[in-house]
């Protein structure tokens, strides 16, 4: 948390002439909303947490061990063991990486594909865009988890097929979003400014309208990611994500739903990390939203 | 107003079209061969071969979509491969009790997120509005496969107050439905909620900050009737509309609601289909789903032209 003082320190931390530019006065915006700079610390904990997982695990996430069938959280096991044994903190650690994977991968799928096509359709306008906005019109018809879960099915059960199919879900969103900021940005004098002296098509989309859509994409990239590790979570929950023995959050709920009489730590310790690590990049988004929006700084 | 309604319907059909293509490209442009997916464990030649003949799979593709868009058109979705009965009665048969379950969540997202708002709104900086909208926050993030699981934790398992599982139709008792039915619509209208109270709060803010508000306290009315007689009406308008946007929302949530409360609905009936490779069903589902949320988007637009006048012209 941020208090008073330190938020005085921020703004004198910062340099001035940086002060002047719009990237330096967003990250300042973001930087003084302190739910944002909570989910910031918390993304970065869930970070570090995945990749330092194999030094700071204390067991092998898929050592199974009969000795230690459904033990209740002890010095030993701090989070308790599972039902063939395995130590659940080994396993939500490394859980931690196919949920952060899944979330960023999935969406730089839906960044690559729904941008170029928003900018497309936005840009060259006509038949070209009805048509390609037809068609996000129907893919957004049709459920998104739905979409994905069918998607995961005809592509077969695993965390890759899982991220594709989550990602061909969410593009439709990135092409609605990215041909609204286009049609906008492209009437302004700056970029008839660059069509007037002779810029061939391309290089105005991409040297001048690209940038200033950015901040946009940006927000709803962030919390794209978080309904994205729901997501992630929710095929592996169905089987249809990571296949075990190899964790995931998903999938560890799955199956301590067998044992929630006997063994209800096993539920309750991945719901709270997937709410946490959801929670944060919630919180990122709202904070950039606001940080990015002149209007509601 | 009738141009308008005309205007509106003729844009479904574009967007039927596509979506009946991409249901249909699903299963084609996939990478394996239809024909031995649908042909199972049976890998006979000759069986395969007439699976080929039966669904037009020796067709080129686009013919074969105009087949398989032929059938449904006269109601045909296919045959399930595992139940062998025909798509469309299984999903007639499932949709009443995903209906029933999307209408309790609805109304407890409507209760809640409503409420929830309009208090977060007229109370704003206060301990309610920062209480509302950590809710929403919550709501948000929370999946709601794991609520479901806790509540079944909490209520079933340790208070042993609520069925854990199971469905019975509000016309055959409705104590019993009531009772199994309110846990997953809780989970269900949790996340709905959040997003409701965010729109209202955001709505009611606006409408309190205006002129024929502040006439209207400026005439000496009462707050509540100010607030529930002149602001709500306005306000919630564009909320209640943007439910009928969120149903897909709903229909998403109901998939993994149903499978942890065994509920034999519609999102159960795709997870099955998904496990048993049923592609038809799958397909069926798909397409009834989004026909529904692209009707209920027509009948949200209707709505909001009905109730404002300004737009009807």
């Amino acid at each position: 948390m941020v208090d008073t003082t330190e938020q005085e320190l921020l703004r004198l931390a910062l340099p001035i002439e940086s002060a002047d530019s719009p990237r330096a006065r967003a990250i300042r915006a973001l930087l003084l909303r302190k739910a944002a700079v909570f989910g910031l610390l918390l993304i970065m904990l869930f970070t570090g947490l995945a990749l330092l997982a194999p030094l700071i695990a204390p067991y092998d996430p898929t050592a199974q061990s009969w000795a230690n069938v459904r033990k209740a959280p002890s010095l030993a096991h701090w989070f308790g063991t599972d039902e063939v044994g395995r130590d659940v903190l080994s396993r939500l650690l490394y859980g931690a990486r196919a949920s952060l994977v899944a979330g960023g991968i999935s969406i730089a799928i839906a960044l690559s594909i729904g941008a170029p096509l928003g900018m497309i359709a936005g840009y060259l306008g006509g038949f070209v865009d009805a048509l390609l906005s037809r068609l996000t019109d129907a893919m957004l018809a049709i459920p998104f988890l739905i979409l994905a879960i069918a998607l995961a099915a005809f592509l077969g059960p695993s965390l890759g097929n899982a991220m594709i199919a989550i990602g061909v879900s969410t593009a439709p969103i990135f092409v609605r979003l990215t041909r609204a900021q286009v049609m906008t940005v492209k009437v302004e004098d700056y970029v008839e400014g660059a069509r007037a002296v002779g810029n061939p098509r391309w290089r105005i989309a991409v040297v001048h309208i690209l940038p200033n859509i950015v901040p946009a994409l940006l927000v709803q990239a962030t919390l794209s990611i978080a309904a994205a590790i729901i997501a992630e979570a929710s095929l592996s929950f169905l089987g249809l994500g990571q296949q075990p023995p190899a964790p995931s959050w998903g999938s560890m709920l799955n199956s301590a739903q067998r044992f929630l009489a006997s063994a209800p730590w096993l539920a309750i310790w991945p719901g709270i990390a997937i709410f946490l690590t959801v929670l944060s990049f919630n919180l990122v988004g709202d904070g950039l939203r606001d940080a990015l929006d002149p209007r509601r700084r | 107003m009738l141009t308008f309604f005309g205007k509106r319907l003729l844009q479904l059909l574009p967007t039927l079209l596509f979506v009946s293509l991409i249901i249909f490209l699903l299963q084609h442009l996939l990478p394996g061969d239809p024909a031995l997916v649908m042909a199972g464990e049976e890998k006979d030649p000759q069986v395969i071969a007439q699976i080929r003949a039966q669904y037009h799979l020796d067709q080129p593709i686009p013919i074969q979509y105009l087949y398989w868009l032929n059938g449904v058109v006269h109601g045909d979705l296919g045959e399930s491969l595992r139940i062998k009965q025909p798509v469309l009665d299984l999903v007639l048969e499932k949709l009443p009790v995903t209906a029933q379950l999307a209408t309790i969540a609805m109304l407890i997202a409507l209760v809640i997120g409503i409420g929830a708002g309009v208090v977060s709104a007229v109370k704003k900086g206060s301990a309610w509005d920062y209480g509302a909208n950590a809710f929403a926050l919550w709501g948000i993030s929370t999946p709601n496969f794991w609520l479901g699981i806790m509540l079944i934790f909490l209520f079933s398992v340790r208070l042993g107050w609520l069925p854990a599982s199971g469905y019975v139709s509000l016309f055959e008792d409705w104590r019993t439905s009531l009772a199994s039915t309110i846990m997953p619509a809780f989970v269900l209208g949790n996340a709905i909620a959040a997003i409701l109270m965010r729109h209202t709060r955001s709505a009611m803010l606006t409408v309190l900050d205006s002129d024929y508000v502040r006439t209207a306290r400026a005439k000496g009315l009462p707050e509540r009737t100010v607030i529930l007689k002149h602001a709500m009406r306005n306000a919630l308008t564009p909320v209640i509309t943007l439910g009928a946007l969120e149903f897909g929302t709903l229909l998403s949530g109901a998939v993994l609601t149903e499978q942890i409360f065994s509920i034999p609905g519609f999102g159960k009936l795709i997870v099955d289909a998904v496990f048993n490779r049923d592609y038809a069903v799958v397909q069926g589902v798909v397409l009834v789903t989004a026909t529904i949320y692209i009707v209920l988007n027509l009948l949200a637009d209707i709505a909001y032209v009905l109730v404002n006048p300004r737009l009807r012209t």
